[in-house]
Protein backbone atom coordinates (compact mmCIF):
# COMPACT_ATOMS: atom_id res chain seq x y z
CA UNK A 1 0.00 0.00 0.00
CA UNK A 2 1.78 3.79 -0.88
CA UNK A 3 0.80 6.40 0.94
CA UNK A 4 -1.96 9.33 -0.48
CA UNK A 5 1.19 11.77 0.42
CA UNK A 6 4.41 12.06 1.45
CA UNK A 7 6.70 14.96 2.20
CA UNK A 8 7.99 17.05 5.09
CA UNK A 9 6.15 18.89 8.15
CA UNK A 10 8.08 21.61 9.05
CA UNK A 11 7.84 24.08 11.84
CA UNK A 12 10.61 26.84 12.54
CA UNK A 13 13.52 25.19 10.82
CA UNK A 14 13.06 21.93 12.38
CA UNK A 15 12.33 19.52 9.52
CA UNK A 16 9.86 16.14 9.97
CA UNK A 17 9.83 14.11 6.59
CA UNK A 18 6.76 11.99 6.85
CA UNK A 19 4.04 9.50 4.85
CA UNK A 20 0.46 9.79 5.01
CA UNK A 21 -1.95 7.04 5.49
CA UNK A 22 -5.85 7.21 5.57
CA UNK A 23 -7.02 6.73 9.06
CA UNK A 24 -10.13 5.90 8.32
CA UNK A 25 -11.48 2.39 6.75
CA UNK A 26 -13.99 2.63 3.55
CA UNK A 27 -17.81 2.52 4.89
CA UNK A 28 -19.85 -0.65 4.49
CA UNK A 29 -18.81 -4.16 2.41
CA UNK A 30 -17.39 -3.71 -1.02
CA UNK A 31 -19.81 -6.51 -2.86
CA UNK A 32 -18.19 -8.52 -5.84
CA UNK A 33 -19.48 -8.06 -9.28
CA UNK A 34 -20.18 -11.37 -11.01
CA UNK A 35 -21.55 -11.93 -14.76
CA UNK A 36 -23.90 -14.51 -16.08
CA UNK A 37 -21.33 -16.75 -16.81
CA UNK A 38 -20.93 -16.52 -12.64
CA UNK A 39 -17.47 -15.41 -13.38
CA UNK A 40 -16.23 -11.90 -11.74
CA UNK A 41 -16.68 -8.65 -14.03
CA UNK A 42 -13.82 -6.45 -14.27
CA UNK A 43 -13.99 -2.68 -15.50
CA UNK A 44 -12.54 -1.05 -18.02
CA UNK A 45 -12.13 1.94 -19.62
CA UNK A 46 -13.27 2.97 -23.51
CA UNK A 47 -13.29 5.75 -25.71
CA UNK A 48 -16.53 7.16 -25.64
CA UNK A 49 -16.16 8.11 -29.38
CA UNK A 50 -14.42 5.26 -30.68
CA UNK A 51 -14.57 2.69 -28.50
CA UNK A 52 -11.07 1.69 -28.14
CA UNK A 53 -9.98 0.39 -24.65
CA UNK A 54 -7.45 2.08 -23.17
CA UNK A 55 -4.32 1.57 -20.98
CA UNK A 56 -4.07 3.64 -18.19
CA UNK A 57 -0.78 5.64 -19.91
CA UNK A 58 -3.54 6.17 -23.02
CA UNK A 59 -6.00 8.34 -20.10
CA UNK A 60 -5.15 11.94 -19.78
CA UNK A 61 -7.02 15.24 -17.38
CA UNK A 62 -8.82 17.30 -18.84
CA UNK A 63 -11.38 20.59 -18.26
CA UNK A 64 -14.36 21.26 -20.05
CA UNK A 65 -13.65 24.66 -20.92
CA UNK A 66 -17.30 24.97 -23.52
CA UNK A 67 -19.04 22.04 -24.45
CA UNK A 68 -16.76 19.15 -25.95
CA UNK A 69 -13.74 21.45 -26.00
CA UNK A 70 -11.05 20.48 -23.36
CA UNK A 71 -7.88 21.31 -21.93
CA UNK A 72 -5.58 18.76 -21.22
CA UNK A 73 -3.38 19.65 -17.88
CA UNK A 74 -0.62 16.69 -16.87
CA UNK A 75 0.60 15.93 -13.59
CA UNK A 76 3.89 17.67 -14.24
CA UNK A 77 1.73 20.78 -14.37
CA UNK A 78 -0.27 20.33 -11.31
CA UNK A 79 2.19 19.84 -9.43
CA UNK A 80 4.54 22.91 -10.87
CA UNK A 81 1.78 25.01 -9.73
CA UNK A 82 2.54 24.94 -5.71
CA UNK A 83 5.80 22.86 -5.67
CA UNK A 84 6.24 23.37 -2.19
CA UNK A 85 2.89 22.84 -1.00
CA UNK A 86 3.38 19.73 -2.84
CA UNK A 87 6.11 18.40 -0.60
CA UNK A 88 5.72 20.71 2.68
CA UNK A 89 3.27 21.33 5.34
CA UNK A 90 4.94 24.55 6.48
CA UNK A 91 3.14 24.91 10.06
CA UNK A 92 3.38 28.28 10.92
CA UNK A 93 0.02 28.43 13.70
CA UNK A 94 -0.59 26.54 16.56
CA UNK A 95 -3.90 26.60 18.26
CA UNK A 96 -5.97 24.90 20.82
CA UNK A 97 -7.31 21.93 19.49
CA UNK A 98 -10.38 22.67 21.32
CA UNK A 99 -10.47 25.65 19.57
CA UNK A 100 -11.40 23.98 16.08
CA UNK A 101 -15.01 24.32 15.11
CA UNK A 102 -15.86 20.43 14.70
CA UNK A 103 -18.49 22.13 11.40
CA UNK A 104 -14.50 21.87 9.83
CA UNK A 105 -13.01 18.86 10.02
CA UNK A 106 -13.08 16.23 7.06
CA UNK A 107 -10.93 13.21 7.07
CA UNK A 108 -8.25 12.21 9.17
CA UNK A 109 -4.90 10.50 8.21
CA UNK A 110 -2.00 9.02 9.85
CA UNK A 111 1.41 10.57 9.43
CA UNK A 112 3.83 8.08 9.85
CA UNK A 113 8.11 8.89 9.76
CA UNK A 114 9.89 8.49 6.54
CA UNK A 115 12.98 9.87 7.50
CA UNK A 116 16.33 8.33 8.49
CA UNK A 117 15.50 9.11 12.27
CA UNK A 118 12.16 9.83 14.09
CA UNK A 119 13.65 11.88 16.31
CA UNK A 120 11.79 15.21 15.58
CA UNK A 121 8.58 13.46 14.88
CA UNK A 122 8.57 12.16 18.45
CA UNK A 123 9.29 15.59 19.40
CA UNK A 124 6.49 17.17 17.77
CA UNK A 125 3.71 14.48 18.71
CA UNK A 126 5.59 14.76 22.31
CA UNK A 127 4.98 18.52 22.41
CA UNK A 128 1.68 18.96 20.66
CA UNK A 129 -0.14 16.80 22.48
CA UNK A 130 1.57 17.69 25.95
CA UNK A 131 0.12 21.54 25.28
CA UNK A 132 -3.22 20.02 23.64
CA UNK A 133 -1.97 21.94 20.21
CA UNK A 134 -2.73 21.52 16.51
CA UNK A 135 -0.53 23.07 13.92
CA UNK A 136 -2.54 24.67 11.03
CA UNK A 137 -1.59 25.07 7.36
CA UNK A 138 -2.29 24.22 3.89
CA UNK A 139 -0.81 21.92 1.45
CA UNK A 140 -1.37 20.53 -1.82
CA UNK A 141 -2.15 16.85 -2.08
CA UNK A 142 -3.22 14.88 -5.63
CA UNK A 143 -3.73 18.16 -7.01
CA UNK A 144 -5.79 19.86 -4.38
CA UNK A 145 -5.01 22.30 -1.88
CA UNK A 146 -5.88 21.46 2.14
CA UNK A 147 -6.62 23.24 5.00
CA UNK A 148 -5.20 20.90 7.65
CA UNK A 149 -4.69 20.57 11.14
CA UNK A 150 -1.17 18.35 12.28
CA UNK A 151 -2.33 17.01 15.80
CA UNK A 152 -0.81 13.89 18.14
CA UNK A 153 -2.39 11.39 19.96
CA UNK A 154 -0.66 8.64 21.49
CA UNK A 155 2.46 10.01 19.99
CA UNK A 156 1.45 9.31 16.84
CA UNK A 157 0.39 12.28 14.71
CA UNK A 158 -2.50 13.20 12.62
CA UNK A 159 -3.45 14.99 9.80
CA UNK A 160 -6.99 16.07 9.99
CA UNK A 161 -8.20 17.88 6.89
CA UNK A 162 -10.45 21.00 7.09
CA UNK A 163 -12.85 22.66 5.11
CA UNK A 164 -11.48 26.03 3.68
CA UNK A 165 -14.01 28.39 5.40
CA UNK A 166 -15.71 29.40 2.38
CA UNK A 167 -16.93 26.01 2.03
CA UNK A 168 -18.97 26.38 4.90
CA UNK A 169 -21.73 28.17 4.72
CA UNK A 170 -23.49 30.70 7.34
CA UNK A 171 -27.24 30.16 8.57
CA UNK A 172 -27.92 33.63 6.27
CA UNK A 173 -26.92 31.59 3.06
CA UNK A 174 -29.26 29.04 3.73
CA UNK A 175 -32.01 31.65 4.65
CA UNK A 176 -32.81 30.25 8.00
CA UNK A 177 -34.93 33.36 9.56
CA UNK A 178 -33.51 34.92 12.32
CA UNK A 179 -33.21 33.57 16.04
CA UNK A 180 -36.44 34.46 17.90
CA UNK A 181 -36.82 35.26 21.51
CA UNK A 182 -37.94 31.82 22.66
CA UNK A 183 -40.50 31.50 25.72
CA UNK A 184 -38.37 29.66 29.33
CA UNK A 185 -42.02 27.47 28.89
CA UNK A 186 -40.68 25.81 25.82
CA UNK A 187 -36.66 25.55 26.60
CA UNK A 188 -37.50 23.77 29.94
CA UNK A 189 -39.69 21.43 28.20
CA UNK A 190 -36.61 20.61 26.27
CA UNK A 191 -34.51 20.92 29.11
CA UNK A 192 -36.37 18.00 30.87
CA UNK A 193 -36.22 15.66 28.11
CA UNK A 194 -32.73 16.26 27.67
CA UNK A 195 -32.06 15.71 31.39
CA UNK A 196 -34.48 12.29 31.23
CA UNK A 197 -32.26 10.58 28.30
CA UNK A 198 -28.44 11.75 29.39
CA UNK A 199 -26.37 9.16 28.81
CA UNK A 200 -23.00 8.05 28.07
CA UNK A 201 -21.65 7.91 24.69
CA UNK A 202 -22.72 3.92 23.62
CA UNK A 203 -19.95 3.10 20.72
CA UNK A 204 -22.58 0.02 19.50
CA UNK A 205 -24.98 2.99 17.98
CA UNK A 206 -22.53 3.87 15.28
CA UNK A 207 -21.98 -0.04 14.02
CA UNK A 208 -23.43 0.08 10.25
CA UNK A 209 -26.84 -1.74 10.61
CA UNK A 210 -27.18 -2.56 7.19
CA UNK A 211 -23.81 -4.23 6.99
CA UNK A 212 -24.91 -6.45 10.07
CA UNK A 213 -28.07 -7.65 8.38
CA UNK A 214 -26.05 -8.21 5.46
CA UNK A 215 -23.48 -10.56 6.85
CA UNK A 216 -26.68 -12.46 8.86
CA UNK A 217 -27.85 -13.01 5.59
CA UNK A 218 -24.56 -14.42 3.97
CA UNK A 219 -24.68 -16.37 7.28
CA UNK A 220 -27.60 -17.81 6.96
CA UNK A 221 -27.03 -18.78 2.98
CA UNK A 222 -23.69 -20.36 4.00
CA UNK A 223 -24.81 -22.29 6.31
CA UNK A 224 -27.85 -23.28 4.14
CA UNK A 225 -24.79 -23.81 1.86
CA UNK A 226 -27.16 -22.13 -0.95
CA UNK A 227 -25.56 -19.67 -3.91
CA UNK A 228 -21.86 -20.73 -2.74
CA UNK A 229 -19.95 -20.36 -6.23
CA UNK A 230 -16.22 -20.91 -6.13
CA UNK A 231 -14.59 -17.82 -7.08
CA UNK A 232 -12.05 -18.14 -10.08
CA UNK A 233 -8.44 -17.87 -9.88
CA UNK A 234 -8.12 -13.98 -10.87
CA UNK A 235 -10.22 -12.61 -8.35
CA UNK A 236 -8.04 -14.01 -5.61
CA UNK A 237 -5.13 -12.77 -7.64
CA UNK A 238 -6.75 -9.15 -7.93
CA UNK A 239 -7.13 -9.32 -3.97
CA UNK A 240 -3.18 -9.98 -3.49
CA UNK A 241 -2.52 -7.82 -6.07
CA UNK A 242 -2.76 -4.81 -3.61
CA UNK A 243 -5.34 -1.85 -5.04
CA UNK A 244 -6.86 -3.42 -1.88
CA UNK A 245 -6.11 -0.65 -0.19
CA UNK A 246 -7.46 -1.72 2.98
CA UNK A 247 -7.05 -5.18 3.28
CA UNK A 248 -3.99 -4.50 5.95
CA UNK A 249 -4.66 -1.16 6.76
CA UNK A 250 -3.10 -1.34 10.45
CA UNK A 251 -0.62 -3.96 9.48
CA UNK A 252 1.34 -1.24 6.80
CA UNK A 253 0.62 1.43 9.63
CA UNK A 254 2.54 -0.75 12.83
CA UNK A 255 5.14 -1.45 9.99
CA UNK A 256 5.67 2.30 9.34
CA UNK A 257 5.53 3.40 12.70
CA UNK A 258 8.34 0.97 13.43
CA UNK A 259 6.34 -1.52 15.85
CA UNK A 260 6.07 -4.66 13.89
CA UNK A 261 3.07 -5.98 13.84
CA UNK A 262 0.21 -4.90 14.99
CA UNK A 263 -1.47 -5.08 19.08
CA UNK A 264 -3.74 -7.88 18.92
CA UNK A 265 -6.47 -6.10 18.48
CA UNK A 266 -9.45 -7.33 16.27
CA UNK A 267 -10.65 -4.86 13.83
CA UNK A 268 -14.76 -3.95 14.89
CA UNK A 269 -15.51 -6.61 12.08
CA UNK A 270 -14.53 -9.08 9.94
CA UNK A 271 -16.30 -8.00 7.09
CA UNK A 272 -14.56 -4.28 7.48
CA UNK A 273 -11.19 -5.95 7.08
CA UNK A 274 -11.98 -7.53 3.89
CA UNK A 275 -13.58 -4.60 2.06
CA UNK A 276 -11.74 -3.45 -0.27
CA UNK A 277 -11.77 0.02 -1.52
CA UNK A 278 -12.69 1.13 -4.77
CA UNK A 279 -11.02 4.35 -5.87
CA UNK A 280 -12.58 7.09 -7.40
CA UNK A 281 -11.83 6.76 -11.27
CA UNK A 282 -10.05 9.88 -11.34
CA UNK A 283 -7.69 9.37 -8.45
CA UNK A 284 -6.61 5.77 -9.68
CA UNK A 285 -5.76 7.00 -12.76
CA UNK A 286 -4.19 9.66 -11.26
CA UNK A 287 -1.81 7.43 -9.31
CA UNK A 288 -1.37 5.05 -12.04
CA UNK A 289 0.41 7.66 -14.22
CA UNK A 290 2.87 8.66 -11.14
CA UNK B 1 -27.82 35.53 -1.32
CA UNK B 2 -31.31 33.36 -2.52
CA UNK B 3 -32.00 30.83 -0.02
CA UNK B 4 -31.01 27.62 -0.65
CA UNK B 5 -33.13 24.65 -1.49
CA UNK B 6 -33.97 21.98 1.50
CA UNK B 7 -32.61 18.96 0.41
CA UNK B 8 -34.75 16.65 2.80
CA UNK B 9 -37.80 17.40 5.04
CA UNK B 10 -38.10 15.20 8.73
CA UNK B 11 -39.66 15.64 12.00
CA UNK B 12 -37.05 15.70 15.22
CA UNK B 13 -38.37 13.40 18.09
CA UNK B 14 -37.35 14.75 21.48
CA UNK B 15 -38.65 12.26 23.71
CA UNK B 16 -42.24 12.96 23.54
CA UNK B 17 -41.94 16.50 21.52
CA UNK B 18 -41.69 16.74 18.10
CA UNK B 19 -39.92 19.02 15.50
CA UNK B 20 -40.56 19.54 11.74
CA UNK B 21 -37.86 20.66 10.23
CA UNK B 22 -35.90 20.74 7.05
CA UNK B 23 -32.16 20.02 5.83
CA UNK B 24 -29.77 22.02 4.21
CA UNK B 25 -26.50 21.55 3.31
CA UNK B 26 -23.94 23.56 5.29
CA UNK B 27 -20.81 22.31 3.98
CA UNK B 28 -20.17 23.14 -0.37
CA UNK B 29 -16.95 21.95 -2.00
CA UNK B 30 -15.03 24.10 -4.53
CA UNK B 31 -13.46 21.37 -6.53
CA UNK B 32 -12.23 21.95 -9.90
CA UNK B 33 -13.75 18.75 -11.96
CA UNK B 34 -11.51 17.43 -14.97
CA UNK B 35 -12.68 14.47 -16.79
CA UNK B 36 -10.43 11.05 -17.76
CA UNK B 37 -9.93 11.54 -21.45
CA UNK B 38 -8.69 9.51 -24.20
CA UNK B 39 -5.39 10.68 -25.14
CA UNK B 40 -5.03 10.54 -28.67
CA UNK B 41 -8.69 12.39 -29.61
CA UNK B 42 -9.08 14.09 -26.26
CA UNK B 43 -12.78 12.28 -25.95
CA UNK B 44 -13.86 11.78 -22.94
CA UNK B 45 -13.72 7.89 -21.61
CA UNK B 46 -16.38 5.83 -20.29
CA UNK B 47 -16.29 2.52 -17.89
CA UNK B 48 -17.55 -0.78 -19.41
CA UNK B 49 -17.88 -3.84 -17.97
CA UNK B 50 -16.38 -7.27 -19.32
CA UNK B 51 -15.96 -11.06 -18.12
CA UNK B 52 -12.98 -13.18 -18.01
CA UNK B 53 -13.56 -13.12 -21.65
CA UNK B 54 -13.23 -9.61 -22.05
CA UNK B 55 -17.01 -9.37 -23.76
CA UNK B 56 -18.90 -6.20 -22.37
CA UNK B 57 -21.62 -6.86 -20.03
CA UNK B 58 -24.41 -4.93 -19.31
CA UNK B 59 -24.93 -3.57 -15.45
CA UNK B 60 -28.31 -5.47 -15.57
CA UNK B 61 -27.21 -8.53 -15.77
CA UNK B 62 -24.60 -8.25 -12.88
CA UNK B 63 -25.33 -10.25 -9.90
CA UNK B 64 -23.53 -9.15 -6.34
CA UNK B 65 -21.83 -11.61 -4.11
CA UNK B 66 -19.89 -11.60 -0.99
CA UNK B 67 -16.80 -13.24 -0.56
CA UNK B 68 -16.63 -15.54 2.19
CA UNK B 69 -13.69 -17.91 3.37
CA UNK B 70 -10.59 -17.85 0.89
CA UNK B 71 -11.89 -18.50 -2.99
CA UNK B 72 -15.67 -18.56 -2.28
CA UNK B 73 -18.47 -16.78 -2.83
CA UNK B 74 -22.48 -16.04 -1.99
CA UNK B 75 -24.25 -14.73 -4.21
CA UNK B 76 -27.17 -12.07 -3.20
CA UNK B 77 -30.05 -11.86 -5.81
CA UNK B 78 -31.61 -8.59 -6.32
CA UNK B 79 -34.94 -8.83 -4.16
CA UNK B 80 -32.27 -10.46 -1.41
CA UNK B 81 -30.25 -7.17 -1.23
CA UNK B 82 -33.46 -4.48 -1.65
CA UNK B 83 -34.95 -6.85 1.92
CA UNK B 84 -32.18 -5.54 3.33
CA UNK B 85 -32.52 -1.84 3.13
CA UNK B 86 -33.87 0.32 5.63
CA UNK B 87 -37.60 0.96 5.64
CA UNK B 88 -38.28 4.78 4.79
CA UNK B 89 -39.13 7.24 7.17
CA UNK B 90 -39.56 10.88 8.02
CA UNK B 91 -38.32 10.30 11.66
CA UNK B 92 -35.62 11.35 13.28
CA UNK B 93 -35.04 9.74 16.28
CA UNK B 94 -32.89 11.43 19.41
CA UNK B 95 -31.63 8.31 20.81
CA UNK B 96 -29.63 10.10 23.66
CA UNK B 97 -28.06 13.20 25.17
CA UNK B 98 -24.28 13.44 25.71
CA UNK B 99 -21.97 16.35 26.53
CA UNK B 100 -20.68 18.14 24.43
CA UNK B 101 -16.88 17.41 22.91
CA UNK B 102 -18.28 13.46 24.19
CA UNK B 103 -18.25 12.92 20.36
CA UNK B 104 -14.54 12.98 19.14
CA UNK B 105 -14.58 15.23 15.99
CA UNK B 106 -13.08 12.27 14.10
CA UNK B 107 -16.15 10.88 13.99
CA UNK B 108 -17.66 14.02 12.68
CA UNK B 109 -18.20 13.78 8.58
CA UNK B 110 -20.79 16.12 7.44
CA UNK B 111 -22.37 19.05 8.81
CA UNK B 112 -26.13 20.11 7.60
CA UNK B 113 -28.19 22.86 8.99
CA UNK B 114 -31.78 21.93 10.15
CA UNK B 115 -34.68 24.72 9.63
CA UNK B 116 -38.01 24.88 10.87
CA UNK B 117 -40.66 23.51 8.74
CA UNK B 118 -43.86 25.12 9.46
CA UNK B 119 -43.97 25.82 13.15
CA UNK B 120 -40.96 27.92 14.47
CA UNK B 121 -41.53 27.38 18.40
CA UNK B 122 -40.12 24.05 19.44
CA UNK B 123 -37.20 24.07 16.65
CA UNK B 124 -35.93 27.46 18.50
CA UNK B 125 -36.24 26.39 21.71
CA UNK B 126 -34.85 22.73 21.23
CA UNK B 127 -31.52 24.67 20.10
CA UNK B 128 -31.82 26.90 23.20
CA UNK B 129 -31.82 23.86 25.49
CA UNK B 130 -29.23 22.50 23.86
CA UNK B 131 -26.86 25.50 24.18
CA UNK B 132 -28.11 25.94 27.80
CA UNK B 133 -27.34 22.09 28.66
CA UNK B 134 -24.44 22.34 26.46
CA UNK B 135 -25.19 18.44 25.81
CA UNK B 136 -25.30 17.21 21.75
CA UNK B 137 -28.29 14.64 20.69
CA UNK B 138 -27.23 11.10 19.26
CA UNK B 139 -29.74 11.02 16.19
CA UNK B 140 -30.80 8.31 14.04
CA UNK B 141 -32.96 8.30 11.24
CA UNK B 142 -33.27 6.92 6.85
CA UNK B 143 -32.75 8.86 4.43
CA UNK B 144 -32.92 7.73 0.42
CA UNK B 145 -32.35 4.30 1.28
CA UNK B 146 -29.98 4.78 3.76
CA UNK B 147 -29.37 4.87 7.46
CA UNK B 148 -27.93 7.89 9.51
CA UNK B 149 -26.58 8.22 12.42
CA UNK B 150 -25.82 11.70 13.87
CA UNK B 151 -24.95 14.51 16.10
CA UNK B 152 -27.65 17.17 16.75
CA UNK B 153 -25.89 20.09 18.10
CA UNK B 154 -27.00 23.66 18.81
CA UNK B 155 -24.70 26.45 16.84
CA UNK B 156 -25.48 30.21 17.38
CA UNK B 157 -29.47 29.62 18.16
CA UNK B 158 -29.69 27.05 14.74
CA UNK B 159 -30.15 23.33 14.91
CA UNK B 160 -27.61 21.21 13.14
CA UNK B 161 -27.30 17.90 11.84
CA UNK B 162 -23.63 16.35 11.81
CA UNK B 163 -23.88 12.81 10.29
CA UNK B 164 -21.18 9.80 12.05
CA UNK B 165 -19.27 7.82 10.55
CA UNK B 166 -19.34 3.79 11.25
CA UNK B 167 -17.76 2.55 14.20
CA UNK B 168 -15.58 0.35 11.56
CA UNK B 169 -14.83 2.87 9.73
CA UNK B 170 -12.72 4.58 12.75
CA UNK B 171 -9.12 3.33 13.25
CA UNK B 172 -8.61 3.77 17.12
CA UNK B 173 -5.05 5.79 17.75
CA UNK B 174 -4.42 3.21 20.87
CA UNK B 175 -4.75 0.23 18.19
CA UNK B 176 -1.10 1.83 17.04
CA UNK B 177 1.89 1.34 19.05
CA UNK B 178 3.70 4.97 18.70
CA UNK B 179 7.44 4.96 17.53
CA UNK B 180 10.08 4.56 19.82
CA UNK B 181 13.47 5.54 20.44
CA UNK B 182 15.79 7.16 23.04
CA UNK B 183 14.49 9.34 24.90
CA UNK B 184 13.85 13.08 24.11
CA UNK B 185 16.34 15.34 25.34
CA UNK B 186 14.67 17.75 28.03
CA UNK B 187 16.08 20.61 26.18
CA UNK B 188 14.58 20.09 23.31
CA UNK B 189 11.21 19.42 24.38
CA UNK B 190 11.63 22.41 26.28
CA UNK B 191 12.86 24.38 23.14
CA UNK B 192 10.28 22.98 21.04
CA UNK B 193 7.50 23.62 23.69
CA UNK B 194 8.73 27.61 23.22
CA UNK B 195 8.77 27.57 19.58
CA UNK B 196 4.98 26.45 19.66
CA UNK B 197 4.25 28.68 22.33
CA UNK B 198 5.80 31.62 20.22
CA UNK B 199 3.67 30.40 17.35
CA UNK B 200 0.16 29.99 19.43
CA UNK B 201 -2.70 32.08 18.28
CA UNK B 202 -6.62 31.83 17.79
CA UNK B 203 -7.73 29.80 14.85
CA UNK B 204 -9.18 31.55 12.18
CA UNK B 205 -9.66 29.74 9.61
CA UNK B 206 -10.42 33.05 7.27
CA UNK B 207 -6.77 33.67 7.00
CA UNK B 208 -6.56 30.41 4.62
CA UNK B 209 -7.46 30.38 0.99
CA UNK B 210 -7.27 27.85 -1.34
CA UNK B 211 -5.02 29.35 -3.72
CA UNK B 212 -3.73 26.52 -5.49
CA UNK B 213 -7.64 26.33 -6.79
CA UNK B 214 -7.19 29.73 -8.27
CA UNK B 215 -4.14 28.71 -9.87
CA UNK B 216 -5.31 25.84 -11.44
CA UNK B 217 -7.75 27.79 -13.09
CA UNK B 218 -5.30 30.48 -14.49
CA UNK B 219 -3.24 27.13 -15.87
CA UNK B 220 -6.36 26.28 -17.56
CA UNK B 221 -6.68 29.80 -19.08
CA UNK B 222 -3.36 29.93 -19.93
CA UNK B 223 -3.39 26.28 -22.01
CA UNK B 224 -6.71 27.29 -23.84
CA UNK B 225 -5.38 30.72 -24.88
CA UNK B 226 -2.80 28.44 -26.30
CA UNK B 227 -0.08 29.56 -24.19
CA UNK B 228 2.59 27.92 -22.60
CA UNK B 229 2.77 28.25 -18.36
CA UNK B 230 5.07 28.91 -16.27
CA UNK B 231 6.86 26.49 -14.59
CA UNK B 232 8.01 26.93 -10.78
CA UNK B 233 11.39 25.21 -9.58
CA UNK B 234 10.81 23.62 -5.97
CA UNK B 235 13.74 24.54 -3.17
CA UNK B 236 13.15 22.89 -0.30
CA UNK B 237 14.50 24.00 3.32
CA UNK B 238 17.72 23.30 4.21
CA UNK B 239 17.79 20.01 6.23
CA UNK B 240 19.82 20.60 9.17
CA UNK B 241 20.20 17.11 11.39
CA UNK B 242 21.03 18.72 14.32
CA UNK B 243 17.29 19.45 16.34
CA UNK B 244 18.84 21.45 18.73
CA UNK B 245 20.45 23.90 16.43
CA UNK B 246 17.42 23.88 14.13
CA UNK B 247 15.67 24.88 17.71
CA UNK B 248 17.55 27.21 18.61
CA UNK B 249 18.10 29.09 15.05
CA UNK B 250 14.20 29.21 14.63
CA UNK B 251 14.07 30.65 18.03
CA UNK B 252 16.10 33.47 17.48
CA UNK B 253 14.43 34.00 14.57
CA UNK B 254 11.67 35.01 16.04
CA UNK B 255 12.71 36.89 18.42
CA UNK B 256 14.57 38.92 15.55
CA UNK B 257 10.86 38.97 14.05
CA UNK B 258 9.08 39.82 16.97
CA UNK B 259 11.50 43.23 17.97
CA UNK B 260 11.68 44.15 14.11
CA UNK B 261 7.63 44.19 14.80
CA UNK B 262 7.44 45.60 18.12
Amino acid sequence: MRPFWSGTITFGLVTVPVALYSATRPRGVALKMIGPDEAPVRRRYICSKDGKVLDADEIVRGYETEKGKYVVITDDELEAIEPRKSREIDLRVFVDVDDIDPMYFNRAYFLVPSGGTNKAYRLLAEVMEKKKQAGIATFVMRAKEYLVAILAENGILRAETLRFSDEIRKPEDVGLPEVPKVGPADVKKFEAQIARHAKKVNLHEFLDDYTERLEKLVAAKERKKADIVKAPTDLRDEEDAGGGEVVDLLAVLSRSLGGGSPPARKPARKASGTAKKKAPAKKSAAAKKK
Amino acid sequence: MAAARAIWKGVVHVGTLTIPVKLYTAVKEHTVHFRLLHKTDKQPVKQQLVNAGDDPIEYAEVKKAFPIARGRLVMLEKEELEKLEPKDSRDIEVTRFVDVGDIDHRWYERAYYLGPDGSEKNYFAAAAALARKQKEGVARWVMRDKSYVGALRAEDGYLMLITLRHAEEIIAADALKPPGGRPLAQREVEMAGQLLEALHDEFDPTQFKDEYRERVMELIETKAAGRKPKVVKFRPKKESDDITDALAASLAGMKTKKAARG
